[in-house]
């Protein structure tokens, strides 16, 4: 484990309990600063958007990345495609804090993703199940999330993939040793990992969720299933009154055991983003099954 | 007995508490609301993300009740985010939060997640052996106040202070395995009991 790896796994340490929001220019991240999120998510359309709109969705534009850092003083991650590895460079050459190898993203290698132990800057990636969690790990990354289904404001797809890690955490966590080695072949995962987590009984990296959350409630609602912090992409600038959806689920993230705050911040919030039904996305469409 | 507490707002709480809990005659207590406050003795305001916490600080009225409980002599403890939440001034910034602490910090000082390091050093104040010290996007102080004491410095720059009832550190004790720093901690609190 080298001294850098612990460094930015430190960074995800840091950040939990907080609510990551993406943005698309520097208003929206000054917008999300101020509700309190502990870190923007830097890119020009947001998943929803992206769904939308169709086509080849890439990297930012440096220049808007640029203007973002120098807008806001907390962290801020951009997204390069999975297997982009020149995006990769890129991002971490415009001195950014996270990289989030995404699924949003059209991506780059259908068979291979970064190999992020060769980069400096800290990498999350998205995850359905412990199995693609320890490989993300396994190449590298310093912290993981939920794939969820990102850009539908519905929240199922981020459930079942909290509760499936969990599940799979869990059971690992009951296994006598000699079995381990047939878990890690079975779930397609570094042996290490695979012995490290049932010894630990959790991650060894920290897990938020992702995909799909919309309310304050679906914020608190992923922090009871486990997760440590959540990302919200288009549920902030999607709904209709941004500024204080972000600010209520800042506060329903940290307060997720408290019913009362939860009830009082989700008053009167407006719209929130207008949702889609899992079912109804035809299966090319579906983001979470992009990567392996 | 003695409890002590950790501001869990947001941020590194778990490891605060987890490297309290291995401390003998310490009870480690999550502070989120002021009745939870009442029930401690000292306080840490972890490390995270200063403008998250104080925001929550404020919206949730908790900000004046723990001034008013250090100014009354609480010990506290500000690591990193926690050193922001304490300090008086924000260099470039008009923003401030508990403005507990005689001290000018600048946030970020040492740049983004690619400038954060460790290194390990001696602080004969704190304890006999070298200390680990990380520094995460940290913070160092600029300014003092003729109360505030120094304990520790890197490269020409002060990374740890102490005035009075307040310790702040620019690094993370609750990131490494030595509980030096908790340990000094829970001594001050015991001394001001």
């Amino acid at each position: 484990m080298t001294e850098r790896y612990e460094l930015n796994k430190n960074l995800a340490q840091m950040l939990k309990g907080g609510v990551i929001m993406d943005v698309t220019n520097a208003r929206e991240a000054e917008i999300a600063q101020k509700a309190g999120a502990v870190a923007v998510m830097a890119l020009e359309r947001v998943p929803s958007d992206i769904r939308k709109q169709g086509g080849v969705a890439r990297m930012s534009d440096p220049k808007m990345i640029k203007e973002i850092k120098s807008t806001v003083s907390i962290p801020v991650m951009a997204k390069a495609r999975i297997g982009h590895l020149v995006e990769a460079q890129v991002l971490e050459a415009l001195g950014i804090d996270y990289i989030d190898e995404s699924e949003v993203l059209t991506p780059a290698d259908d068979m291979y993703h970064i190999d992020k132990h060769s980069f400096k800057i800290p990498f999350v990636c998205g995850a359905k199940n412990l199995g693609e969690a320890l490989r993300r790990i396994g190449e590298g990354a310093a912290m993981i999330r939920t794939k969820g289904e990102a850009g539908t404001g519905n929240v199922v797809e981020a459930v079942r993939h909290m509760r499936t890690i969990m599940a799979d955490v869990r059971r690992l966590s009951t296994l006598p040793k000699e079995e381990l080695m047939t878990a890690a072949k079975e779930m397609a995962a570094p042996y290490e990992l695979v012995v490290k987590v049932a010894e630990d009984g959790k991650l060894p990296v920290v897990n938020f969720a992702a995909g799909g959350i919309a309310t304050p409630a679906d914020a608190a609602l992923m922090m009871q299933l486990g997760s440590e912090g959540v990302f919200v992409g288009s549920g902030i600038f999607k709904s209709s009154n941004p500024e204080k959806m972000a600010k209520a689920i800042v506060k329903a993230t940290t307060f997720y055991n408290n019913p009362e705050i939860i009830a009082e911040v989700s008053e009167d919030l407006g719209e929130a983003m207008r949702g889609l039904e899992i079912s109804q996305i035809s299966p090319e469409n579906v983001l979470s099954s992009r990567g392996w | 007995m003695v409890n002590v507490g950790v501001l869990a707002l947001q941020g590194s709480v778990i490891e605060h508490v987890k490297i309290l809990s291995g401390i003998e005659g310490v009870i480690p207590c999550e502070v989120r609301t002021v009745e939870e406050l009442d029930k401690v003795s000292g306080l840490i305001l972890p490390g995270g993300e200063s403008t998250t916490i104080g925001k929550l600080l404020k919206d949730f009225e908790m900000a004046e009740p723990i001034k008013h409980r250090v100014k009354a002599g609480m010990p506290v403890w500000g690591t990193c985010a926690g050193m922001i939440l304490m300090a008086k001034k924000i260099v470039d910034e008009d923003n401030t939060h508990l403005e507990l602490m005689d001290i000018t910090v600048r946030r970020n000082a040492y740049g983004s997640q690619l400038d954060s390091f460790s290194v390990s050093s001696n602080i004969p104040s704190v304890s006999d052996d070298s200390i680990p010290m990380v520094f995460i996007r940290a913070p160092w102080v600029e300014c003092i106040g003729s109360d505030v004491e120094v304990l520790a410095e890197l490269d020409g720059r002060i990374v740890a202070v102490k005035e009075s009832n307040m310790l702040a550190t620019s690094f993370h004790p609750e990131l490494s395995a030595n509980n030096a720093f908790h340990k000094y901690f829970v001594k001050m609190i015991e001394n001001n009991r």
